[in-house]
C-alpha cells in the first residue's frame, strides 16, 4: 500500500526566525494588517511503501528524526494520506 | 609526521586551502573522498567547508551520511583529532559529535568578512600554538553561521572550558562584534573529550604573510605538533 507523507517543519517555538520576521515586515509594509508570528519553514512531501498507515507513520517519523527535521532547532508535524 | 586526511565532500570548496595550510604547518596532507569507507591510517581529520550537497535540507545534513564519516566517527571515538572548519563544523553538529547547531544568521545577510575571534582555551589539539585570550583576526564566510544550543548546553560549554573561540570586537570599532548572532558569541566549539572541533571562521585562507596577518596559522601549527598521548 502507497502512501503519501506530507512533513511540515517549522523552526521551534522561541527561537530567532528571522526569516518569519522579514516575511512578517514585507507583509505589513504592504498593508496586510493584523499578520503576526509568520514563520518560514519547509514542506517535504513523498510517498511511501507500508504494511499500514500505523507502519507509514513509524517509518516517516523515524525519517523526520533521523534527517528531514534537526532536533536542536526545528519542530515537525507528521500527515499520513491515502 | 603527522599524517591530516581533507575529507571531500561534492560542494567541498576550502579543501585545496586547508589541504596547503596543514601542509605548511608541516604535516602531511592528503585528500580523502566521501565514498570511502577508510581514513587509509590518518592520525587527524579536517572537514573543511564549503557547501556540501548544495546545503539541501539544512546545511551539513546530508554529508553526515556519506560513507566516509563512519570512519570520522571512529576515529573521533578513538581519540584522533577531528576540525571542522565552516561547513565542517555544520557537518559535526548534524551528526552529533558536537552539540548544538548552525542555522540562517540572525540577519539573514551572508557574512563574508574578516572578524576577530579570541581564542578561550589553548588545552587543545588545534590552540595550543596560540595564548589564551589571543585575539585572532579570521576571515568569516556563512549565510548559516548563527550557534544556537539550549541554555542547558551552552551553559556546560562555558563550565568545562569548550568554547574554542568567541567573536570579540576588535579593531572594527563600526562592525558588530558577533557576525551572525550565535549565542553567546560563540564561534567554535570543542567536544567533551576534548578532541573534536569546530569552527565557523576560515583560518586556512590566513597562513600566508603574502594575504596579510597569517592569524589562521596556528590552528594548523597546533595540529601538526600534536601527539597521541601514550596509553
Amino acid at each position: 500500500m502507497s502512501y503519501r507523507i506530507h512533513v511540515r517543519v517549522l523552526p521551534r517555538t522561541g527561537l530567532l526566525d528571522p526569516q518569519g520576521q522579514a516575511v512578517e515586515h514585507a507583509l505589513t509594509a504592504l498593508g496586510f494588517a493584523g499578520a503576526g508570528n509568520v514563520h518560514v519553514g519547509k514542506a517535504i512531501t513523498l510517498d511511501l511503501e507500508a504494511e499500514s498507515r500505523e507502519d507509514a507513520l513509524a517509518t516517516a517519523t523515524r525519517m523526520c528524526d533521523t534527517l528531514l527535521a534537526n532536533p536542536v532547532t526545528e519542530d515537525y508535524t507528521l500527515e499520513v494520506a491515502g | 609526521m603527522l599524517d591530516v586526511a581533507v575529507i571531500r565532500f561534492p560542494g567541498s570548496n576550502c579543501d585545496e586551502d586547508a589541504l596547503r595550510a596543514a601542509e605548511g604547518a608541516g604535516a602531511a596532507a592528503r585528500f580523502v573522498w566521501h565514498r570511502e569507507a577508510s581514513l587509509g591510517g590518518a592520525d587527524a581529520v579536517i572537514l573543511p567547508g564549503g557547501f556540501s550537497y548544495g546545503d539541501y535540507l539544512r546545511s551539513g545534513a546530508i554529508a553526515r551520511f556519506s560513507p566516509v564519516m563512519a570512519a570520522v566517527r571512529d576515529h573521533a571515538a578513538a581519540g584522533g583529532p577531528v576540525l571542522g572548519i565552516c561547513n565542517g563544523f555544520q557537518v559535526l553538529c548534524e551528526c552529533g559529535l558536537l552539540p548544538g547547531a548552525l542555522i540562517r544568521n540572525a540577519g539573514l545577510a551572508f557574512q563574508s568578512r574578516p572578524v576577530d575571534v579570541r581564542v578561550e582555551t589553548t588545552a587543545t589539539p588545534f590552540t595550543s600554538a596560540y595564548q589564551a585570550g589571543q585575539v585572532l583576526r579570521l576571515p568569516v564566510a556563512h549565510g548559516d553561521g548563527r550557534y544556537v544550543a539550549s541554555t542547558e548546553v551552552v551553559a556546560q560549554l562555558a563550565a568545562e572550558g569548550r568554547i574554542l573561540l568567541r567573536y570579540v570586537r576588535g579593531g572594527m570599532p563600526d562592525a558588530p562584534a558577533n557576525p551572525n548572532g550565535s549565542l553567546d558569541d560563540i564561534a567554535g566549539v570543542i567536544n567533551a573529550a576534548g578532541n573534536v572541533a569546530g569552527m565557523m571562521p576560515h583560518p586556512e585562507r590566513v597562513v600566508d604573510p603574502r594575504f596579510g596577518r597569517p592569524d589562521g596559522a596556528g590552528f594548523f601549527a597546533s595540529l601538526a605538533a600534536w601527539a597521541p598521548t601514550p596509553a
